[in-house]
């Protein structure tokens, strides 16, 4: 099995145990791919999903797109277009806080600001 | 700490516990019959847009940047549920439109009330599509502008002053949270609209719509379990598609098919059972709320573009622990009529 596969297994797994919706066949008919193919996935026994369908899985799985599509070797779209448009400053900031703590790299995330009202 | 990430509001209390984090997101859906009937819960159809108000600082009117928060669009008579997503650890929520308690039709206040219950538990409540108008019943969330007099907030203080939605989170005790956890395991052009000011009567509020079946659940756990020290809390302004285009240059999302036209096309409406958590009781205020085709009618005037009855044959219910995702209309969208 891969990282990949054994996570997405045991997500689906353990939903399952509460809710047959999450049958390997429900699954797969919900993210619009066949049966053997999510069983091969969740095997290890081919590679992950395109991102879309990653996205998909990860949603029907509850469980957060961007940390699945990590473990699927993937970066998702829309954060490569961000680097892309600053890719000297985002590379640096990113390089920069590869090991700062997770409460530290919070602090640096764009709040929604609260006023008066 | 609140976050906007891919359109939903995201409250993190790092301060308190590293789990506490909960997930709001504003749900596109139908308008359901303004027509005295009860409904199911209607899909999901997709997240509204957010985006920062402080981005647009320059262009929106003084006394919404004072306020802050974010900014969000909808078509007049559009309809809206709320979206609540937390991953185990308890929050407890308030939720107003027009600074007025969707649960109570009290006034804003910035702490928890139990007599009556001004707040909504998280995980237990997966939803919230609209105002406690009956044990057991919602009266639908809908878009109208502020100054014609059909919002809740018009209707409960005489006033047209805040418009909006407003959200207030807070996180459960650490330590309660840490016993818990013990026992457990054991559509127009931009440049028509590009020199509006800061004009009250140009806002948008929510106001009552149709009725359906939904239970906004009692608190299991008790008023001393919440950390009322940390919350936070947000403003969500909404642009209506005009004003909406004309800040972000963008297009809002299409109008959601009607109620007739998703329920011909054969797709779903469901039932959500929560088991044997308690619903809460209306209280006065909210019961006596009129809805827009009611106040419609009473004034001779037609505010919904359409409002025809339908029979609701296919209905899936949902179980407590089900996960939201299923909520959503499956297959194409049926054109609008």
């Amino acid at each position: 099995m891969t990282q990949f596969g054994t996570f997405v297994h045991t997500a689906r797994r353990s939903l399952q145990e509460a809710d047959r919706r999450y049958s390997l066949r429900q699954v797969a008919k919900r993210i619009g791919v066949e049966p053997g193919y999510l069983s091969k996935i969740e095997r290890g026994q081919v590679a992950p999903p395109s991102e879309a369908a990653t996205v998909r899985l990860a949603r029907d799985l509850d469980q957060d797109p961007d940390v699945l599509l990590a473990l699927g070797g993937k970066v998702s779209s829309d954060l490569q277009e961000v680097i892309r448009k600053r890719p000297r400053l985002f590379a640096q900031l990113i390089r920069e806080l590869r090991d700062a703590p997770d409460h530290a790299v919070l602090r640096l995330v764009r709040e929604v600001r609260d006023g008066d009202w | 700490m609140i976050t906007l990430e891919h359109d939903s509001l995201v409250f993190r209390f790092p301060e308190v516990h590293k789990d506490a984090r909960c997930a709001i997101a504003f749900q596109r859906t139908l308008r359901i019959p303004d027509d005295g009937l009860e409904y199911p819960l209607p899909p999901g159809m997709g997240s509204f847009p957010l985006r920062h108000l402080d981005d647009y600082a320059r262009r929106v009117p003084e006394d919404w940047l004072r306020r802050g928060g974010v900014l969000m669009p909808m078509h007049q008579a559009e309809a809206m549920w709320i979206n609540f997503h937390c991953r185990g650890y308890p929050s407890a929520v308030k939720i107003a439109t027009g600074k007025t308690c969707a649960l109570t039709g009290e006034g804003w206040m910035n702490h928890l009330n139990t007599d009556p219950q001004d707040y909504a538990v998280l995980p237990e409540q997966p939803w919230l599509d609209g105002y406690c108008v009956a044990k057991g019943i919602v009266r639908q969330f809908v878009a109208m502008p502020l100054g014609l007099g059909y919002t809740v907030e018009e209707q409960l203080t005489g006033e047209a002053e805040h418009g909006g939605l407003q959200l207030i989170v807070y996180p459960m005790k650490a330590e309660r949270y840490e016993e818990m956890m013990s026992e457990v395991s054991a559509g127009a052009p931009p440049d028509e609209f590009v020199a509006y000011g800061p004009i009250k009567s140009s806002q948008m509020g929510l106001a009552p719509g149709g009725r359906m079946r939904q239970e906004i659940y009692e608190d299991e756990f008790g008023l001393d379990a919440w950390d009322q020290r940390h919350a936070s809390r947000c403003f969500v302004t909404i642009a209506n598609s005009v004003q909406w285009m004309s800040l972000t240059g963008e297009r809002p999302p299409t109008e959601p098919p009607t109620a007739s036209a998703y329920t011909s096309a054969g797709l779903p409406w469901f039932d959500y059972f929560g088991g044997d958590l308690t619903a809460l009781a209306e209280t006065e205020k909210l019961r006596g709320i009129a809805s827009v085709a009611e106040m419609g009618a009473a004034n001779g005037e037609s505010p919904l573009p359409e409002n025809k009855s339908v029979d609701v044959d296919r209905v899936i219910p949902l179980r407590r622990k089900g996960s939201s995702q299923v909520r959503e209309m499956a297959g194409d969208a049926p054109a609008k009529t």
